[in-house]
C-alpha cells in the first residue's frame, strides 16, 4: 500500500499535545532581557516630546528607547509588492519618530530584567502628542479636503485589469444587477501570539520568531538593518498558527534585533493578546462594488468590479498585493464575455492590512457568489440553476478564463451533484416553502457557494509580471543516511499544517522506505538553507513537489550504484518498494544496502561522489485551482435576529490527497474561519480611531460549540500542472464558506424584502435589517 | 498575564482570611476562582495591593440543605453547583443559569460567590439571585456575620454591598416549594460569551393560570433588574398554547404582560447591542422564558 493517500495520524501531534514544544516564548537564555513597547493611544498625532528619564530609574530597567534613538539605523519596514507605477510606499519606521498614524504604533520601549518590570516601567515614559485628524473612512479619505495620512495623500495606488469588451457586455444587456458589499476588517487570531528572541555572540545574530517566513525574513532583516545576510540566522521554532499574520516583517522583529545589537544581550518580546489585536496586521477591509450583466436566461455577459481596499497607515510586506490576488478570481468558475476590475488602495489611520487566510480570493469569491444569488433572485431562478448555466463544463478543461488564467482541471458538476445529495437540497427547499407559508418566526435559508480559487503560489515569472519582489519556487534537500534512514530538509515553514507527516508520506513512497524512517527538518536558515516559506496554500503544491523531485534524484543515484553492485546496466534495474532488481533475475539490493555502500564508498561506479542526497527546486508552471460546492442551511429567528447553522455540506476537490486526515482538518478549520467572518468577527474602530475590539470578549471567534457538525466529502480531479496531481487545501474552506453562510441568511429573509445583510451578520444587524424593511414589524 | 505587582496570601481558615483582609486595608481584594478578577489585573484595570485567596477555604465550599433554603458556599465552583443533586432538586433555576456560564474550563474554576460578588449585571447569576430573593451571608473580622438581601446586594455596576473587609461566605437560596416551573433564557452570540440579555423566570401555576411569577433580567442595567411590572401583569393570566407564528391567534395575555419587560430598565450600549435592541430582546425573551417556565 502506498503512503500517499493514507490517513496517517500526524507525527507532530504527540509532542504538541504533551507540551514538549518549543515556542519562541519558551526559549530562555542566560542574561536574557525583556522588552515592552509603549504604544500610541492616538490614531494620528505629531510626537512633540518623549521623556524616558523617569522610566530609566525604575527597578530592573536596563534601557529605555524612543524612536529618535533608532532613527539612524532602523530603516523602513519593507513592502515587497510595489503593485503599480503610481504606488506610494511611505517611509515606515519600525518605531515612530515624529508622527504616529495608528493606535498601537510603537513609540518607545523599555528593556528590563523581566517582563513585569518592563511593563511596569512603561507607565513612567512621558510622551506629548499634538493631535492630527484621524482618517477612517475610505470614501472620505479620497475626497479633496480630507486630512492626509501621509503628505503624498491618501491614495496608495490604482490598478486595473480587463478581459474582453466590457462596454459591449453591458450595453443593451437585458439584466444588470449592481451591488455593494463590505468586507469588514478582521484580526487574524493565531493561537500562539507573536514572539521574538534575538541574540548575538558579538559577531553573528540569531533571531527566533513566531514567523511563517524565516527565509524571507532573513533577507528582509538583512536589507532593513544592514546586518549582512551571512551573519544573520533566522529560526522559526514551533509556530502556533499564522493565517497570514506571521507572513510579515514586523516592527518588533526589527527592533528586538536592534536592541540586541546595542546591548549585546539576548532580548525577548512576546505580545499579549490585546497588544496583538492592535498590532498584528489586519485582514480584508474592502468595499466592493460589483455589477453583473446577463441574459434573461441567466447567462453571464460580463462582470465589473470597483474595489476600495483599506491599506491602513502603511504598506507592509504584501499589503497592496492582496486585492490583486483577488483580481483574477471575480469570474470564479463561470464563463462570460468580458470582465473589468479596478482597485484603489487607500491609506487610513488604522493598523495596516495584509494577507489573511485566502488573501484576495475570499473577497472575490464572496462578491461573486453573493451577486450570483442576487441575479438568480432578479430572474426568479433557482440559484443553483443559474450557476449550472454558467459554469465551465468538465469537458471544457483546460479552460482559459476571461481573467486570463488557465484552469487545468476541474469537475464542477461532480462536486455539485455530490453536495446536493448529501445536503438533501429538495427536501430543505420544501421545508423552507412550508415555513414561509406558515409565517414561522423561524425562517430557513439555503446558501450556495460554488467556488474555485487559485493557489500554489506561484510561477515565479507570473509573480514577476505582477511586480512582486520575489519568486514562487520552493526547495528541498533529501538525504539518505548510512543506516538507510531519510532526512528531508524543506524550505516550507509549517506552523500547524502537518508538513512533517505529509512530506514523510511523499518521501516514503518515492524512496520505498518506511514512513517512520523519514524525518523532516525545517524552519532554520542555517539548516534549511533555501526556501520561500509557507503561505498561499503553496506548501504541498510547490514544496511537496520539490521533495518528490529531490527523492527522484536520490533514487536515480541509488539506481546507478545498484546497477554497479549487481553488475547490470542501469536501464535493466527496476525499482519497486525499496528494492532495485535486475529485470528477469532474482538479484536485488535494497535502497538501505545501497545507502550504506555509498557511505562506505569501497566500490562505487567511477566518478560517483560518495553521497546519496539531492537538492531540488521546483517552480510551478501554473497556479492550482481547487474547487468545490458548499451548501449551508440556516435557521433565522426573525423575532430576535439570531441565526443558527443547521447543516453544512462541503464537497471539495483538492486534487490528489496525500493525507485525508490533514485535508479534513484544514477544511474544518477553514470553514470555521470563513463562517466566523460571516457571523462573528469584526475589528471595530471608533470615530477617533481607537480599536474597540482588543479582547476576545469583544472580538468574537467561534469555538466548536458554535459550529455545526460539518458534512464533508471530496471529489478528486487531479491537477495536471504537477506530477503529484495536488492542488492545495489551506484556504479553500475559508474562501468557500463565507458566501455560503451569508447567502443562506439572505435567502431566509428574501421574502421580507431583504437583499443583503452586512457582515458579520450579528443578531442585532439581522434584526435591524428586518426593522428597516418592515418598518418595524418583524 | 502581566499585571502590576501585588502581595498574595492564602489563609487556612475563614477567620484568618477575614483578619488578613482587614489588615491588608482598602486596596486589598478577595481572590476566588480568578475568572473575573484576573482579566481585570491582566488589562491593568485593577491594581489591588494584595490578594487574599479564599478559593480553598473549606468553610466556603459545598451545598447544604438547610430546611427552608439551600446554602451554597461562596467558593463552590460553578461545576459543583451544576452537579449538586440538592441544587438540581431544590433550586433548579440556579442550576439552569449556572450551566450557561462561560465554558467548562471557566466553570471548573469560577465560583458561585465570586460571580455574585463581582456584581456584573451581565453575569447570569445575579438575575437569578434577585428573582429568587436570595440572602447573602457576609463576614468580617470586625463586624462578624451579617445577611444582605438580594434586593440590596447589587448597588451599582461591579459594586456589591460588601465592605472592603467583608468576605462573602455563602448564599441562602430560598426553596419556593411545589408548583413552580423555571427557565433561564440566555441570549448570546457565542457559546462562551456573556449574555446580551438574559431572563431568569420562575412561575407558579395553578389551574392552568399563572398565580405568581418572579423574573430577573440580566444585562438590562447597571445592576440585575427585577421585572416587577411583568410579574404584576402576569398574575392570573391563563397559560394558553401559543399558535405557531403568533398571527391570528387571538388575545395572548402572556405576551402582552411580557411587553412590560423593558419598563424601567436602562440597558447598556456595547459592541453586541444597542439599548433599543436590548429592550426588544427583553420583551421577546421574557415571553419565551415565562412560557417555558409555565410549561416546565
Ligand atoms: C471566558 C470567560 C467567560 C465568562 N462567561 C461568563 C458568562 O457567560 N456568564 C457569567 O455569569 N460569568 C461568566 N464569566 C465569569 C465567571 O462566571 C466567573 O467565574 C465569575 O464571574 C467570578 O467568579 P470567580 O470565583 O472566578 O471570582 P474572582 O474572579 O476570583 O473574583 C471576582 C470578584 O469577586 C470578588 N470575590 C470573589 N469571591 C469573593 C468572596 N468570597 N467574598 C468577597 N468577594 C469575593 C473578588 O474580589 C473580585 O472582585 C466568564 C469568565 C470568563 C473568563
Amino acid at each position: 500500500m502506498t503512503e500517499v493517500g493514507r490517513a496517517r495520524r500526524r507525527k507532530e501531534d504527540a509532542r504538541l499535545v504533551t507540551g514538549r514544544t518549543r515556542w519562541t516564548d519558551n526559549i530562555q537564555m542566560p542574561g536574557m532581557l525583556y522588552v515592552a513597547f509603549l504604544r500610541s493611544p492616538m490614531a494620528h498625532a505629531r510626537i512633540t516630546r518623549v521623556d524616558t528619564s523617569a522610566a530609566r530609574g525604575r527597578p530592573g530597567v536596563v534601557a529605555v528607547y524612543s524612536g529618535r534613538d533608532f532613527a539612524a539605523e532602523q530603516g523602513s519596514l519593507p513592502c515587497a509588492w510595489p503593485v503599480s507605477e503610481d504606488v506610494v510606499i511611505p517611509d515606515h519606521p519600525p518605531m515612530a519618530v515624529s508622527e504616529v498614524r495608528y493606535v498601537g504604533e510603537a513609540v518607545a520601549c523599555v528593556v528590563a530584567t523581566d517582563r513585569y518590570k518592563a511593563a511596569d516601567a512603561l507607565d513612567a515614559i512621558e510622551v506629548d502628542y499634538e493631535p492630527l485628524p484621524a482618517v477612517l473612512d475610505m470614501r472620505e479619505a479620497l475626497t479633496e479636503d480630507s486630512p492626509k495620512v501621509h503628505e503624498s495623500g491618501n491614495k496608495a495606488f490604482t490598478w486595473t485589469f480587463s478581459g474582453g469588451d466590457i462596454d459591449a457586455a453591458f450595453t443593451g444587456a437585458p439584466v444588470v444587477v449592481e451591488r455593494e458589499y463590505v468586507q469588514q476588517r478582521l484580526i487574524p487570531t493565531a493561537m500562539e501570539p507573536r514572539a521574538v528572541v534575538a541574540s548575538t555572540d558579538g559577531e553573528t545574530f540569531t533571531i527566533y520568531s513566531a514567523t511563517q517566513i524565516p527565509h524571507v525574513l532573513r533577507v528582509m532583516l538583512a536589507v532593513t538593518t544592514g546586518i549582512p545576510e551571512h551573519k544573520l540566522r533566522v529560526i522559526a521554532p514551533d509556530v502556533g498558527g499564522g493565517f497570514g499574520s506571521k507572513l510579515q516583517v514586523t516592527a518588533e522583529e526589527v527592533l528586538t534585533l536592534l536592541i540586541t545589537r546595542r546591548l549585546g544581550k539576548p532580548v525577548k518580546w512576546t505580545e499579549s493578546r490585546s497588544e496583538g489585536n492592535l498590532t498584528v496586521h489586519h485582514g480584508r477591509d474592502q468595499i466592493q462594488r460589483i455589477s453583473v450583466a446577463a441574459e434573461r436566461d441567466g447567462r453571464l455577459r460580463g462582470i465589473k468590479v470597483d474595489l476600495l481596499a483599506d491599506m491602513g497607515a502603511y504598506l507592509m510586506l504584501v499589503t497592496p498585493g492582496v486585492p490583486l490576488l483577488g483580481a483574477f478570481m471575480y469570474n470564479g468558475i463561470y464563463k462570460m464575455d468580458a470582465y473589468h476590475f479596478a482597485c484603489t488602495g487607500v491609506f487610513t489611520t488604522k493598523m495596516p492590512t495584509d494577507a489573511y487566510r485566502g488573501a484576495g480570493r475570499p473577497e472575490a469569491t464572496y462578491a461573486l457568489e453573493r451577486v450570483m444569488d442576487e441575479l438568480a433572485a432578479e430572474l426568479g431562478m433557482d440559484p443553483m440553476e443559474i450557476r449550472r448555466r454558467n459554469w465551465i463544463r468538465h469537458e471544457e478543461f483546460p479552460y482559459t478564463t476571461i481573467a486570463g488564467l488557465t484552469y487545468d482541471s476541474g469537475n464542477y458538476e461532480a462536486a455539485t451533484d455530490r453536495a446536493m445529495t448529501l445536503f438533501g437540497y429538495d427536501k430543505l427547499r420544501a421545508e423552507q416553502a412550508d415555513r414561509r407559508e406558515r409565517r414561522d418566526p423561524v425562517q430557513l435559508g439555503i446558501g450556495i457557494s460554488t467556488y474555485t480559487e487559485m493557489c500554489g503560489l506561484a510561477p515565479s515569472r507570473v509573480l514577476g509580471s505582477l511586480a512582486y519582489g520575489a519568486g514562487g519556487w520552493e526547495h528541498a534537500n533529501v538525504r539518505m543516511l548510512p543506516t538507510g534512514k531519510v532526512e528531508v530538509v524543506t524550505g516550507s515553514s509549517p506552523h500547524g499544517q502537518g508538513h512533517v507527516t505529509a512530506w514523510s508520506q511523499i518521501a516514503a513512497d518515492a524512496l520505498g522506505v518506511p514512513f517512520e524512517d523519514v524525518s523532516v527538518i525545517h524552519g532554520d536558515t542555517a539548516i534549511a538553507t533555501k526556501g520561500m516559506d509557507t503561505y498561499g496554500s503553496r506548501s504541498l503544491v510547490v514544496g511537496g513537489m520539490a521533495v518528490l523531485q529531490a527523492c527522484e534524484k536520490v533514487k536515480e543515484k541509488a539506481r546507478q550504484v545498484a546497477a554497479h553492485m549487481l553488475e547490470a546496466s542501469a536501464d535493466d534495474v527496476e525499482f519497486d518498494q525499496g528494492s532495485f532488481r535486475v529485470r528477469g533475475t532474482g538479484a536485488a539490493k535494497t535502497i538501505q544496502e545501497i545507502a550504506f555502500a555509498v557511505f562506505a564508498a569501497h566500490d562505487l561506479p567511477d566518478g560517483f561522489e560518495p553521497r546519496l542526497d539531492a537538492d531540488a527546486t521546483f517552480d510551478p508552471e501554473n497556479f492550482s485551482f481547487p474547487h468545490g460546492t458548499h451548501l449551508c442551511a440556516i435557521e433565522v429567528d426573525t423575532e430576535t435576529g439570531q441565526s443558527r447553522i443547521r447543516s453544512y455540506v462541503a464537497v471539495d476537490d483538492v486534487g490528489k490527497v496525500v493525507n485525508p486526515l490533514i485535508v479534513e482538518g484544514q477544511v474544518h478549520g477553514g470553514l470555521a474561519q470563513g463562517i466566523a467572518q460571516a457571523l462573528y468577527e469584526e475589528a471595530v474602530y471608533d470615530s477617533e480611531g481607537n480599536l474597540l475590539t482588543t479582547t476576545m470578549a469583544d472580538y468574537l471567534i467561534p469555538s466548536a460549540a458554535d459550529l455545526p457538525d460539518f458534512v464533508t466529502d471530496r471529489t478528486e480531479t487531479p491537477a495536471t500542472s504537477n506530477p503529484l496531481g495536488v492542488k492545495g487545501v489551506g484556504e479553500a474552506g475559508t474562501i468557500a464558506s463565507t458566501p455560503a453562510v451569508v447567502n443562506a441568511i439572505v435567502d431566509a429573509l428574501r421574502p421580507h424584502g431583504v437583499h443583503d445583510v452586512r457582515m458579520p451578520c450579528t443578531p442585532e444587524r439581522i434584526w435591524r435589517t428586518l426593522q428597516s424593511v418592515n418598518g418595524g414589524a418583524a | 498575564m502581566i499585571p502590576a505587582a501585588f502581595d498574595y496570601v492564602r489563609p487556612q481558615t475563614l477567620e484568618e482570611a477575614a483578619m488578613a483582609l482587614a489588615e491588608a486595608g482598602e486596596d486589598a481584594k478577595v481572590l476566588a476562582g480568578g475568572q473575573s478578577l484576573l482579566p481585570l489585573l491582566r488589562l491593568r484595570l485593577s491594581y489591588p495591593s494584595s490578594l487574599v485567596d479564599v478559593g480553598r477555604l473549606s468553610e466556603l465550599h459545598g451545598v447544604r440543605d438547610e430546611g427552608d433554603h439551600v446554602f451554597i458556599g461562596a467558593a463552590t465552583t460553578h461545576y459543583d453547583v451544576v452537579h449538586s443533586p440538592v441544587v438540581q432538586a431544590e433550586c433548579p433555576l440556579v442550576a439552569m443559569a449556572t450551566a450557561t456560564v462561560a465554558d467548562p474550563q471557566v466553570r471548573h474554576r469560577g465560583t458561585f460567590g465570586g460571580s455574585l460578588a463581582h456584581a456584573d449585571p451581565a453575569g447570569d447569576l445575579p438575575a437569578v439571585a434577585v428573582a429568587l430573593d436570595c440572602a447573602f451571608v457576609a463576614r468580617s473580622a470586625s463586624g462578624g456575620e451579617r445577611e444582605i438581601p438580594a434586593s440590596e446586594f447589587f448597588v451599582d455596576y461591579l459594586e456589591p454591598a460588601l465592605r472592603a473587609d467583608e468576605i462573602l461566605v455563602g448564599v441562602k437560596v430560598p426553596k419556593l416549594g411545589p408548583g413552580w416551573g423555571y427557565h433561564y433564557e440566555k441570549f448570546h452570540r457565542t457559546a462562551q460569551s456573556w449574555a446580551i440579555v438574559g431572563v431568569a423566570a420562575a412561575v407558579r401555576r395553578s389551574n392552568g393560570s399563572i398565580e405568581e411569577a418572579r423574573i430577573g433580567l440580566t444585562n438590562m442595567g447597571p445592576t440585575p433588574v427585577r421585572a416587577s411590572a411583568v410579574e404584576e401583569a402576569l398574575r392570573g393570566t391563563p397559560i394558553t398554547v401559543p399558535v405557531p407564528g403568533g398571527g391570528n391567534g387571538g388575545p395572548d395575555p402572556i405576551r402582552d404582560a411580557c411587553g412590560e419587560a423593558a419598563a424601567g430598565t436602562s440597558p447598556p450600549a456595547d459592541l453586541h447591542a444597542q439599548p433599543d435592541y436590548r429592550r426588544h430582546l427583553a420583551r421577546v425573551l421574557t415571553h419565551r422564558a415565562v412560557l417555558s417556565a409555565a410549561r416546565a
